[in-house]
């Protein structure tokens, strides 16, 4: 599935929810749906900074493609994490960084999603396209 | 300054009040706004919207420069504003009251100046306590880079109380300042700020008191306080943003130099050598929020209506009310257990994080703080990440508190 097609499947599936009450419930059920991250990776390296809960976003490069995994300590967090993850997680570093998260403001609560709360949503997307960033300069030198 | 009697003062009905707040009735994803961080910021009156409004539409001029009709009439507001603010704290003069932009400058004004003063030497000591706002740790760090400062901190009790006796046990021959809040923004705590002064100047030592959350609170009169300093923001009285006032006994005033330079601090400027205006203009360079000095005025004139004590006993019924009912909720802890408090409750509630619960409560209307309140000190000593607030003005009703309970019920049985 490419970037963009995870991200309409995401966009549908919350368009049934009509309330708050219930996207955030969907959104805690995808947290809760996150795989545990190993507590070896929970490190001061992989924290974000600037959010007002813990997060922890690791990143690996396997055949090309960037792995990612990550934990926080908030449900709703998690949750928002763990939809990052459904999207971006096995794609290479062109793919992720040539796809902005758009969907956020499409699933219907891009207010309470906006870079500015203090959700981290936009530090947790700048750490991804980051870590994108870096194994992309890390594949083109290991070319020349 | 006439004595507050009660019968000549307004009456508190709260749903009166209510209707002097135009955002109380606005609504918030469809619900009523139910406004529970008034420890961030309290909410404006009409008349203090009002006046900025007028000020700006009818008498705008830069003060203390032009003997033209409006920059007359400006300065007389401005200057007016500052003699309620003397009279709302009982200080001696109104050159005592300096204009700044809040608590956090007001102390950082100290910080800088004092510390520079003749008297402050290297290795000196400024005593602080556990439960202070970052606005009374950073500052003196900051000043580190000027001269050694040596920062005492007095520990805290489990409920979150001071031990007095710790604490003049703390201070020696180097302490040269004690600087404590007065109430904590997140444990609530009131101090004995009245017996810390006695003490410390039993061993003559001046103290600043961060007032920030006591003014909205109680009554306070600096002068029977005998306080050397005290600090607080306009914001957090009802009044506009970017307004606050260093009070400042004139002795010490007198003897610290200036904290910023430029226009209106001066009496001669030389490219040699300038000398200093007078207090409380040595402290205030170039143009001022004047706009913001009027709005605190006009603040101060509202609370002035009412009878201070009876808006404090509405406060303690909404904290003992509130205090009750959070108690009832299975897995909530109260961070902060003070016998003395003030309308001020942090909390966290077992295996859900606060931010949780503050973006649940959010979607009904309900407005609480969550984080570490600018004092990560105290979430160390209480080893939480951070906790959820909510802090209750005058304005706040009993149904509202019924709204932040129903909601965090909610949040309960979403996270089990």
């Amino acid at each position: 599935m490419t970037i963009r097609q995870a991200q309409e499947e995401i966009i549908k599936e919350f368009e049934q929810y009509a309330d708050w009450e219930d996207r955030y419930k969907k959104i805690i059920e995808y947290g809760k749906g996150l795989p545990e991250l190993s507590d070896s990776f929970k490190t001061e390296k992989n924290k974000l900074a600037g959010c007002q809960s813990q997060v922890w976003i690791n990143a690996r490069l396997e055949d090309g493609k960037i792995i990612l995994e990550a934990d926080s300590d908030a449900s709703i967090v998690k949750g928002l994490v763990a939809l990052l993850i459904k999207v971006y997680s096995g794609h290479t570093p062109d793919e992720i960084l040539s796809n902005p998260p758009d969907y956020f403001r499409k699933i219907g609560i891009d207010s309470h999603l906006s870079p500015t709360r203090k959700n981290g949503l936009g530090a947790m997307m700048k750490q991804i396209q980051m870590y994108a960033v870096a194994f992309k300069a890390l594949g083109d030198k290991q070319k020349h | 300054m006439i004595n507050t009697i009660s019968d000549i003062k307004k009456k508190l009905d709260v749903h009166k009040v209510r209707n002097d707040f135009p955002i109380l009735s606005r609504s918030i994803n469809g619900k009523p706004l139910v406004y529970l961080d008034n420890a961030a910021t309290t909410q404006k009156p009409q008349t203090v919207i009002d006046s900025l409004n007028h000020y700006y539409t009818f008498d705008n001029a830069n003060i203390h420069r032009g003997l033209y009709f409006l920059s007359e009439l400006a300065t007389d507001q401005y200057e007016n504003a500052r003699l309620k603010v003397k009279e709302f704290i009982n200080a001696i003069s109104a050159s005592e009251i300096i204009f700044v932009r809040g608590a956090t400058e007001a102390i950082n004004l100290v910080a800088s100046s004092f510390c520079r003063a003749k008297i402050f030497c290297n290795g000196d000591e400024v005593i602080i306590t556990h439960m202070e706002h970052h606005a009374n740790i950073v500052p003196w760090q900051l000043m580190g880079d000027r001269k050694q400062i040596n920062l005492k901190v007095i520990p805290i009790n489990d409920s979150g109380e001071i031990d007095l006796n710790n604490f003049a046990n703390a201070i020696t021959e180097k302490t040269k300042l004690v600087s404590v809040v007065h109430i904590s923004n997140t444990l609530g705590t009131i101090n004995p700020v009245k017996k810390i002064i006695e003490i410390a100047h039993s061993k003559n030592v001046p103290v600043l008191i961060d007032g920030a959350q006591a003014i909205p609170h109680m009554k306070v009169d600096v002068q029977e306080l005998n306080a050397d300093f005290y600090v607080f923001s306009g914001h957090k009285v009802f009044g506009p943003t970017g307004i606050g006032v260093l009070y400042g006994k004139a002795e010490y005033l007198e003897m610290m130099p200036p904290y910023q330079g430029g226009g209106s601090m001066i009496r001669t400027v030389d490219f040699e050598k300038t000398t200093y205006d007078d207090i409380p203009g040595k402290f205030e360079a170039g143009t001022p929020n004047i706009a913001g000095g009027i709005g605190l005025g006009a603040a101060i004139d509202y609370i002035n209506q009412f009878d201070r004590l009876e808006l404090s006993l509405y406060e303690e019924e909404l904290l003992k009310y509130a205090t009750n009912e959070l108690q009832k909720i299975d897995g909530l802890k109260i961070i902060g257990t003070a016998k003395e408090k003030a309308s001020v409750i942090s909390f966290v509630i077992d295996g859900i994080h606060p931010y949780d619960i503050g973006t649940i409560i959010d979607t009904d209307g309900i407005a609480i703080r969550t984080g570490h309140h600018c004092t990560q000190p105290i979430m160390k000593r209480y080893n939480v990440l951070a906790t959820a607030r909510a802090s209750f003005s005058f304005y706040n009703t009993k149904d509202e508190i019924d709204k932040l309970i129903h909601g965090l019920l909610k949040v309960k049985k979403m996270f089990s």
